[in-house]
């Protein structure tokens, strides 16, 4: 359970995050979304206490996170930045964290072999691949047997098994009663995990729902409309907040009305339809649509969104 | 995921133990430590070589000024080797901030000033359980080459007043010397900037002393850190220069004031 309220954070005169107000819930993975540089990796530094918030506060099962006295079994977190010394060894890196809490060898082996790092655990961690250095983190991050568990970015770097092992995990971490927190600037990596959303752009909160209202809330239902009379079906059917665009001759695609009432018009006007389907906008599109004026480094580009969206 | 059967509270005593972890774990550790002991036995060792062979050419005020500092050449491998020392010191913690480490041991223990505790802690064990044999056999085998000379030359044998003391004394010398140093690497937070102000500290502002007016260089330069920190391990000292006693006690006082300011910013600093 993680609780941040009007959590704000500057940079010299950079506002990294600003007035957030959300909290993480127990039992489900929920996705922490936003543009690269949004606040995100700040945001999760700032629970952590590694950086002090300028304004509000967030606290994890109750208390800040620097008075729990045994902080790694209250949060286990894996940060976007490297947090590995490069000439330590992956099983004497675990074991030194272990320790500060009291644990011993017996953990840190069954967390290696957990992240399947065995054969290399007693190599410098300064020659693992960014996949490695991935799975190092995440068993740091599952040592102290954590309540809540924050990975920033976990499938970066990892390959299509690695990756689906992490979307496994983190919902057995989450059916287990875990509070799962992961951030990812990519929608669809959040659509196959996460069951809640919390979308941040410019520090800024802008969505905190589940991943099906914010699907359906965020886009416009668009049914695309294939018809011989298309051009007499537009003039049947508009109406002033009714959408209708025409990609190709004899396609239209409307927004503003669902497929059953663009067939009930079609039939009470005798106009042939040879197509009638709803097209449910993709997450990725949603997110798109949500976060364009508030993504930090916007590339110039002569391309219509739409096909920059694709 | 497999459950963890007990999750202690963090301690003092748990923090030292991850850091003694972390210091027998890396390489630089185990290079700056055996460089220390090799220069701080070598360099006695090769000196009293040269004396010795050299001897009987020597004028007689040569021979009476290596007299007066005989037991100087038993511990002229502290002047090198305290840099080795020095180095591995300030690593200690550069290392983790340049590495990301740190935010690591941060998240692990939030409360912080503990990893500091332990590191110095550590540090000062390890540094002085390894120094002070050290030390004694460089002695040791300096005052032996010395002694196999015909006649036995510039011998000091422990009863002698201050031997003992000056001898541990510059085991002592390299710990606290090292504290200051790992200070100034919690401080700056960078392994460059750490090593270049232990150096300015201790190897370029002394000798740069001379180009002021004498009695200022008088006036200041026994208070210098490393000329304080030294008293520990002359045998005799002079005007211009503190007793062990004193000297030490100077030399503790900025130490105490170095890992103040450490310990307070690194209490407030982001990481």
């Amino acid at each position: 359970m993680i609780e941040a309220s009007g959590l704000t954070k500057n940079y010299g005169d950079k506002r990294a995050v600003d007035g957030l107000t959300f909290s993480v819930q127990p039992g489900v993975v929920t996705g922490f979304l936003g543009p690269n540089g949004s606040g995100k990796s700040t945001t999760m530094r700032l629970i952590l206490g590694l950086d002090a918030p300028t304004q509000g506060d967030v606290k994890v099962n109750g208390k800040h996170y620097r008075d729990h006295i045994a902080p790694l079994h209250e949060v286990g977190a894996l940060l976007e930045a490297r947090s590995v010394h490069t000439g330590r060894s992956a099983y004497n890196h675990l074991l030194a964290l272990a320790q500060t809490h009291g644990v011993g060898k017996k953990r840190v082996e069954e967390l290696i072999d957990l992240v399947g790092l065995h054969d290399v655990a007693r190599k410098r961690a300064g020659q693992f691949s960014l996949g490695m250095g991935q799975r190092l983190g995440i068993a740091t991050a599952l040592l102290g047997d954590p309540s809540t568990v924050m990975l920033d970015e976990p499938v970066n770097g990892l390959d299509p098994e690695g990756i689906h092992w992490i979307r496994n995990l983190l919902k057995q971490l989450a059916a287990e009663g875990r509070t799962v927190f992961v951030s990812s600037h990519l929608m669809s990596e959040m659509a196959l995990t996460a069951e809640h959303l919390i979308v941040i752009g410019r520090g800024k909160l802008i969505a905190d729902t589940s991943v099906d209202a914010f699907v359906r809330g965020a886009s416009k239902q668009i049914v695309r409309v294939r018809s011989p009379q298309a051009d007499r079906l537009r003039d049947m059917i508009l109406a002033a907040d009714i959408e209708i665009t025409s990609v190709e001759p004899g396609v239209l695609e409307v927004a503003g009305l669902t497929a059953e009432q663009i067939g009930e018009a079609a039939a009470e006007h005798g106009i042939t339809l040879h197509e009638l389907t709803p097209v449910q906008a993709s997450l990725e599109e949603a997110f798109m649509e949500l976060t364009r004026d508030d993504v930090e480094f916007q590339a110039v580009t002569a391309a219509p969104p739409e096909e920059v969206a694709a | 995921m497999p459950r963890l059967d007990h999750a202690g509270r963090v301690t003092q005593l748990r923090v030292a133990i991850s850091e003694w972890t972390k210091l027998r774990s890396v390489r630089s550790t185990r290079w700056s430590l055996f460089t220390a002991v090799l220069l701080t036995i070598g360099v006695p060792c090769l000196i009293a070589l040269v004396t010795k062979t050299h001897w009987n050419t020597m004028s007689p005020g040569d021979q009476l000024d290596r007299y007066h500092n005989r037991l100087a050449l038993a511990t002229a491998g502290v002047n090198i080797s305290v840099l080795a020392v020095a180095v591995l010191a300030v690593l200690t913690i550069t290392a983790e901030y340049s590495t990301g480490m740190i935010r690591a041991s941060f998240t692990a223990v939030p409360k912080r000033l503990p990893v500091l505790w332990a590191k110095l802690g550590v540090f000062s064990l390890v540094t002085f359980a390894l120094m002070l044999p050290s030390v004694f056999i460089a002695y040791w085998a300096n005052q032996a080459i010395l002694h196999s000379h015909n006649p036995p030359i510039l011998q000091a044998p422990l009863s002698d007043p201050g031997v003992f003391r000056t001898v541990i004394g510059s085991a002592i010398y390299l710990t606290v010397v090292g504290i200051f140093a790992m200070s100034l690497g919690a401080i700056l937070r960078n392994t460059a900037g750490g090593i270049s102000a232990f150096v300015a500290i201790f190897f370029v502002i002394p000798p740069l002393m001379n180009i002021l007016p004498s009695s200022w260089n008088n006036a200041i330069s026994p208070y210098l850190p490393d000329a304080t920190a030294r008293s520990i391990f002359q045998l005799t000292h002079d005007s211009g220069s503190f007793a062990p006693a004193p000297g030490i006690a100077i030399f503790l006082g900025y130490c105490i004031l170095a890992i103040a300011a450490a310990a307070v910013l690194l209490r407030r600093r982001d990481t």
